[in-house]
C-alpha cells in the first residue's frame, strides 16, 4: 500500500526543506550585515561612539575587521553571530545579544496574545463570510476586513489610547507594567498594560485572515465534490468538516506569515505604547543612529521570521501530504 | 449580458453594441461597481486637491502662532483646528497628502518597472537567470515587510530619497515573483509557440504576447500594494525615519501629535484618519480592479 512510500516521500521534503534554509539563512546575515556598510560614511564612524578614545577605534578597527576585504569582514562577523556577539551599542556600550534577547521575549508575549485574539477570529468570521456567501453577513464581515488590513495600527494604536486611557481612563496606555516596569508577570496589573498593544497589533492579521479564509471557503463550497457530499445525503456538519480540511493547509500558510507580519508590525506599535520589546529597542537605535543595535536586532527578527516560515512549511507538508509529494 | 443593456439605449440606426476590447468590457463592469467608483472619485479629489493646493485659498501650512496652538475642530479660521505649532491642520492635511501620496505610489511604480522586468527575464530565460533572481528574491522575502523597510531606512538614515530607496527595495521582491509565474505559465501555451514557429525573435515574443498578458495581474496586484507602501511609508516618518520637520506628511503629523493627545486628541488623530481614508479607497478600488479584470490571486 502507498503508506509507506508516502512516509519517504515527506522525509524528503523536510530534508530538502531544511537544507534549503542555509542558503536563505546566509543571504539574511549578508543583508544585516551589508547595513552597516550602505550607511552613508565610514563604517568604523558608524559603529563608533562619537567620544570613542583612540583605544577603542583600534578594537573596533580589528572587532570588525574593518581594513580587510569585505568578504573577510562578512566571515569574522558571522562567525561572532553564530557565536551570539553581536557586538556593543554604540548609545549604551552594553551586549546587544543580551539587550535584544532581553527585548525580544516581549516581543514575543505581545505577538502571541496578538495571535490568541486575531486569527481565531480571523478564522471564524472568514468561515462564516464563506459560508454565507453574498448575504448581508458576507458583506458586513467582508467591510471589517478590508477596513482591518486598510488601518495604519500606529494610529490605531493612538486612537485606543485616546478613548481607553485618555477618555474613558479604563487602561493603561504606557510600558509593560506598573511603573514602567520591564518584568513580565502574570497578575492583573500587568496584563491590563498588554490589552490595547495587542489589540492594535491583531487589527491587519486579523483582516487579511478573514479575506483569505473567506476567499478560500467560497472557493471550495463551489467544487465539485461540495454537490457530490450534498447528494450522498451528508449533514451540513459533515460537509463543512470537509471544507475546513480543505482549507486548512493556505490558512495556516497565511497564519504563518502574518506571525512573521506581527515581528515586523510590532515594532511601530511597541513605540507607540512604549512597549519594551525588540521594536521599541530599534526606534531608540534608529533615533540614537546605533547601528550596531540596529544591525542585531534585525538579524534576531529575521532570523525567527525564518525558521517560522520553515515550521509553517513543515506543517503544511504534514497536514496536506500532497505539497511533499509535488 | 451587459450588451443587451447598452443596446436598448442606444439609437436605433447605431450598429448593436460595437465589439468591444477587453479594457472595454472591464471598464463597462466599472461603470456598474458604485463602490469603486465612489473610491476612485475620493482618491482623485484627494490628488486634485494635493496638487493644486496652493491655488485652493489655504492658510501657509508652514506657517504657525504660538497663540493659537492646538485649537479644536470647528475653530474660527480653522476648521479642523491648529497643530502643536499652531498651524492650520486644514492646510497641512491637505498639503500632506503630496508627500504621502508620492511617498506611496512611486516605489510601487518604480518597483513595478524593475521587478516585471526581473520577473520577465527570470520566467522567459529560465535556467540560471531565474536561479539567480528567484534566489536572491528568496532572501529578500525572509524579512516581513516593514522590518525590511525599517532596517534599510535605519541604516541609510532619515530623508525622502532614502525612504524611496528602502521602499522599492522591499516591493521589487513580491512583484518580480508574480511576474516570474505568470511569465513562465505564459511561455508554455501554444500560441508562444507559433509565434516562434513563424519567426518571431524573443523580444517581439516578449513585447507582443507574453507583456500583454502578464501587465493585467501586476498592475492589480500593484494597485493592492500602493496601500501598504503608504502605511509603511507613513509609518517611517512617524518613526522619524522618513520625512523631516517641518514638511507636512501625515505620519510625520501623527507623530510630532502624539503628545498632543491629552489636550486635543481628535486633532491629533486626524492625519491617521486621512492614511486611513485613502488606504481604504486604495484597497477597495484594487478589489473592484480585480473582479472586473477578471484576475484571479
Amino acid at each position: 500500500m502507498p503508506r509507506p512510500r508516502l512516509r519517504l516521500d515527506m522525509l524528503g521534503y523536510l530534508l530538502r526543506r531544511l537544507v534549503y534554509v542555509v542558503p536563505v539563512a546566509i543571504g539574511v546575515s549578508l543583508i544585516c550585515f551589508l547595513l552597516v556598510h550602505i550607511a552613508p560614511g565610514d563604517p568604523l564612524v558608524a559603529v563608533m561612539p562619537i567620544d570613542a578614545t583612540a583605544e577603542q577605534e583600534a578594537e573596533m578597527r580589528a572587532a570588525y575587521g574593518f581594513d580587510k576585504p569585505l568578504p573577510v569582514q562578512f566571515g569574522i562577523w558571522l562567525g561572532n553571530a553564530v557565536t551570539g556577539d553581536l557586538g556593543r551599542s554604540i548609545a549604551t556600550g552594553r551586549d546587544v545579544a543580551t539587550e535584544v534577547t532581553r527585548a525580544v521575549g516581549n516581543t514575543l508575549l505581545l505577538a502571541a496574545a496578538a495571535s490568541v485574539i486575531g486569527f481565531p477570529l480571523g478564522l471564524m468570521l472568514g468561515f462564516l463570510a464563506g459560508y454565507l456567501n453574498n448575504t448581508v453577513w458576507d458583506r458586513g464581515i467582508t467591510a471589517v476586513a478590508i477596513g482591518g488590513v486598510s488601518t495604519p495600527n500606529y494610529w490605531l494604536g493612538m486612537v485606543l489610547v485616546i478613548i481607553f486611557s485618555v477618555s474613558l481612563g479604563w487602561l493603561p496606555s504606557m510600558g509593560a507594567g506598573p511603573g514602567g516596569s520591564g518584568e513580565w508577570t502574570w497578575d492583573w496589573a500587568h496584563i491590563r498594560h498588554l490589552v490595547l498593544p495587542a489589540v492594535t497589533l491583531a487589527v491587519v492579521p486579523m483582516g487579511i485572515v478573514m479575506r483569505t479564509t473567506r476567499a478560500l471557503v467560497a472557493d471550495i463550497l463551489d467544487q465539485d465534490f461540495v454537490q457530490a457530499l450534498e447528494a450522498k445525503g451528508m449533514t451540513r456538519l459533515g460537509i463543512l468538516r470537509h471544507v475546513a480540511r480543505n482549507a486548512a493547509p493556505t490558512a495556516l500558510s497565511v497564519i504563518g506569515l502574518q506571525l512573521g507580519y506581527l515581528l515586523g508590525g510590532s515594532i511601530l506599535i511597541e513605540t507607540v505604547f512604549n512597549w519594551p520589546g525588540s521594536g521599541y529597542l530599534l526606534s531608540v537605535a534608529i533615533l540614537q543612529r546605533d547601528l550596531p543595535t540596529l544591525q542585531g536586532t534585525i538579524l534576531v527578527l529575521a532570523m525567527f521570521f525564518v525558521a517560522l516560515n520553515l515550521i509553517v512549511d513543515l506543517l503544511q507538508s504534514l497536514i496536506d501530504p500532497r505539497i511533499s509529494r509535488a | 449580458m451587459t450588451d443587451t443593456t447598452q443596446t436598448a439605449v442606444l439609437p436605433a440606426e447605431a450598429p448593436a453594441a460595437p465589439a468591444r476590447g477587453y479594457w472595454g468590457g472591464v471598464w463597462a463592469r466599472l461603470r456598474r461597481d458604485p463602490v469603486t467608483l465612489v473610491c476612485g472619485a475620493v482618491l482623485g479629489l484627494l490628488v486634485l486637491s494635493a496638487l493644486f493646493a496652493p491655488y485652493i485659498g489655504l492658510h501657509d501650512p508652514y506657517q504657525g502662532s504660538m497663540v493659537s496652538r492646538l485649537k479644536p475642530i470647528g475653530t474660527e479660521g480653522h476648521i479642523l483646528g491648529t497643530d502643536e505649532l499652531g498651524r492650520d491642520m486644514l492646510a497641512r492635511l491637505i498639503y500632506g497628502g503630496r508627500l504621502t501620496l508620492f511617498l506611496g505610489i512611486t516605489p510601487v511604480v518604480a518597483a513595478f518597472v524593475i521587478g516585471t522586468t526581473l520577473g520577465l527575464i527570470a520566467g522567459y530565460v529560465g535556467g540560471w537567470a531565474n536561479t539567480v533572481i528567484m534566489r536572491t528574491v528568496d532572501v529578500f522575502f525572509a524579512f516581513p515587510s516593514v522590518l525590511l523597510a525599517i532596517a534599510i531606512s535605519g541604516a541609510l538614515g532619515a530623508g525622502i530619497v532614502n525612504s524611496l530607496v528602502s521602499l522599492t527595495i522591499v516591493f521589487i521582491p513580491p512583484i518580480t515573483r508574480v511576474a516570474e509565474s505568470v511569465t513562465a505559465s505564459v511561455r508554455q501555451l501554444d500560441y508562444v509557440d507559433a509565434a516562434r514557429a513563424s519567426g518571431a525573435g524573443d523580444f517581439t515574443i516578449v513585447r507582443v504576447h507574453v507583456l500583454g498578458n502578464v501587465m493585467g495581474p501586476i498592475f492589480v496586484y500593484a494597485t493592492s500594494l500602493t496601500s501598504v507602501c503608504m502605511i509603511i511609508a507613513a509609518g517611517l516618518s512617524f518613526l522619524g525615519l522618513g520625512v523631516k520637520p517641518p514638511e507636512p506628511e501625515w505620519g510625520l503629523m501623527l507623530n510630532t501629535l502624539r503628545t498632543a493627545i491629552y489636550i486635543n486628541p481628535w486633532v491629533a488623530a486626524l492625519p491617521g484618519m486621512m492614511i486611513f481614508v485613502t488606504s481604504l479607497c486604495l484597497n477597495l478600488m484594487s478589489d473592484g480592479l480585480r473582479s472586473a479584470m477578471n484576475v484571479r490571486q
